[in-house]
């Protein structure tokens, strides 16, 4: 989900003088002492939460130098020989790395046209519906499995699609063929996206709906009067006004590209095969925490953290020359 | 959405065609979620014979029976993996709203010393997230193997939640800042007495979010704790999903089959119900709680 800031520092803006020190505290900047001193509640309040980050984000990511290490368990992390980039190399050089690339942009790519677009059609028929208990009960069942973990989600697709599923007993009971989609490694790829669509597609018409709400009533009427049929004003309308929030959606989703449902692949990776359902997250976790291989593991994972930062770096510059808001400060 | 409950006045009738169109897909909507559901919870309240007689599943119990249930609370895996799991939701949402709800404020005020290096220092890990390896081994090297801290205190922060918090926080008016300062109220009493109480429906939702997320967790259970010490999804995963046989249950004999049908099904109900309950109730503040700090357009 995209983040935006709200102004600059939320500095600006203290108006007039009053008892407020913070608008004193302009005057007083040069005097450090007074500032913390003033503070000194806020900064014991944010304490905790930034020792959080500090530990256990920029801690970790120091951990980051097993990647340019033959990291030894028994020698530490410390310890252990300097390898240089050679960690690198063999990831680069890795056939399965290439191939979790390949599954990765695939999935990713499958999702952006089969998964994106469903949002934004179910939030245009909620919006079209005019009675109100209809679209919110509607709503309220459409946005609960977003709210199950993927294992609830890969069991109960398992359930209904399984070898001994709910769609196969009513098909088997019609004397039908039955259909082999659960641990069937042709069917996974399209599997991925309708279990992505059945958690996620209620869901993803909240920032919709939030749009399509904001669009004034009276360009409708205007539309209406001047004799737009209900197509029409749904293209030069509805469209427009959806137009920023689907090109900066759409714009985030390729800066995250690298990053397709770890938690859901891991799940089915036994049943299908790495073949189909290896991805960059997947095979880290394969041969770092199973094989113990840490050093190519890190470096697989440090080249898609980069990768991925730079790709959300640079989606965000686009954003913010397309003039949408973009996604932090 | 429009204006509530009537047409307005210039828009056509709507055709049947499309009428009917409409409520077709609407009901294919909610019967696609609502259907699985039904099956699994009826499936756990059945008899053995039913499911066995239903071919796996059962879409309306004829002689309901908690068995299931009984079974899976009578001690064993299930019973325990709950306790952790409600045990590290509990404590893990409380720990997460204290810190996010400091950062928050602190974040939200103007001026504050030192506070545009650390936005920038929080908002960073948003763009270049640690990755599974070191963080692993910073957990390992923290001692935090096989202890619940570690389904806790690395997740205790979600930049997330923390920028709709400061973004709530941010706009409670600044007239009643001063108002209270000039009372005397410091700011560990104006966030108490007056930023808290007006930011209920953000505290409602991130509350929510931290909560579900450790209840929904099991990946990381899986790679730091063994399995004497797993919550309830990673059991659901181990015995639903992997098919592995619920030992102690008693449910199954020696012979090494997969847990029977119901029994599956009633965990699965139940690693599902906390957040069946919850969520009606804060359900109404969900589209404020994603929309501010998410995009405005």
């Amino acid at each position: 989900m995209a983040i935006a800031e709200r102004d600059a520092t939320g500095r600006t803006g203290a108006a007039g003088a009053s008892a407020d020190p913070r608008s004193a505290g302009r005057a007083a900047r040069g005097s450090r002492r007074k500032r913390l001193r003033r503070d000194a509640v806020l900064l014991l309040l944010a304490a905790p939460g930034v020792a959080y980050f500090v530990v256990f984000h920029y801690g970790a990511m120091a951990g980051n130098v097993i990647a340019f290490k033959d990291y030894v368990p028994f020698d530490g992390l410390w310890a252990s020989q300097w390898v240089g980039l050679s960690n690198f190399q063999a990831v680069l050089a890795d056939d399965a790395f290439w191939h979790a690339v390949v599954n990765t942009l695939w999935i990713a790519l499958l999702q952006l046209v089969f998964f994106f677009p469903v949002p934004i059609a179910l939030a245009m028929l909620l919006h079209s519906l005019t009675r109100d208990s209809v679209r919110r009960f509607v709503q309220s069942v459409a946005y609960l499995p977003h709210f199950l973990s993927w294992v609830i989600v890969v069991a109960v697709f398992q359930q209904v699609l399984g070898e001994a599923g709910l769609l196969n007993n009513v098909l088997g009971d019609a004397h039908l063929h039955t259909v082999d989609v659960i641990g069937n490694p042709a069917a996974f790829k399209p599997l991925v996206v309708a279990q992505v669509i059945w958690k996620d597609c209620g869901w993803g018409t909240i920032i919709f709906l939030a749009a399509l709400a904001q669009v004034d009533e009276q360009q409708y009427e205007a539309a209406a009067i001047d004799g737009a049929g209900p197509w029409r004003r749904f293209w030069h309308v509805t469209l427009p006004s959806l137009r920023p929030i689907i090109v900066l959606l759409l714009i985030m989703r390729l800066g995250d590209i690298l990053s397709v449902g770890f938690e859901q692949m891991l799940l089915q990776r036994a049943s299908v095969g790495p073949d189909a359902a290896e991805i960059i997250d997947t095979l880290v976790w394969q041969r770092g925490l199973v094989q113990g291989d840490y050093g190519y593991a890190a470096a697989a994972g440090l080249f898609k953290g980069v990768v991925g930062a730079v790709l959300v770096f640079a989606a965000n510059k686009v954003a913010h020359r397309l003039g949408e808001q973009g996604v932090y400060a | 959405m429009s204006a509530a409950g009537v047409r307005p006045a210039w828009m056509e009738k709507p055709r049947p065609l499309t009428q009917a169109a409409k409520g077709v897909a609407l009901a294919v909507v909610v019967l696609l979620v609502l259907v699985p559901f039904l099956i699994i919870v009826s499936t756990s309240f059945a008899s053995d014979r039913e499911v066995i007689d239903g071919g796996g599943w059962v879409l309306w119990p004829q002689h309901p029976t908690l068995r299931a249930y009984r079974e899976i609370f009578d001690g064993g895996i299930v019973g325990h993996a709950l306790w952790v799991s409600a045990g590290v939701t509990l404590v893990g949402t409380a720990a997460s709203l204290a810190c996010t709800i400091g950062l928050a404020y602190a974040l939200s005020r103007r001026d504050l010393f030192g506070g545009k290096p650390v936005l920038l220092l929080v908002l960073f890990t948003f763009l270049f997230p640690p990755g599974m390896i070191p963080s692993f081994l910073l957990v390992k090297s923290m001692h935090l193997l096989n202890s619940y801290a570690s389904l806790i205190a690395p997740f205790l922060l979600n930049v997330f939640n923390l920028v709709v918090l400061r973004g709530f926080f941010q706009s409670v008016p600044e007239e009643l800042h001063e108002a209270a300062r000039l009372d005397g109220a410091g700011e560990w009493l104006i966030l108490r007495r007056i930023v808290l109480p007006l930011s209920k429906a953000a505290l409602a939702v991130v509350g929510l979010f931290y909560s579900v997320s450790y209840w929904n967790a099991w990946f990381y259970a899986s790679i730091y704790l063994d399995s004497d010490h797993w919550p309830l999804q990673q059991v659901l995963r181990t015995y639903v999903i992997g098919g592995a046989q619920l030992a102690d249950t008693g449910a199954g004999d020696a012979s090494a089959v997969a847990a029977p049908q119901t029994i599956q099904m009633a965990v699965l109900v139940v690693a599902t119900v906390p957040i069946l309950l919850v969520y009606p109730f804060l359900q109404k503040y969900f589209t404020k709680g994603v929309l501010t700090g998410a995009v405005k357009s």
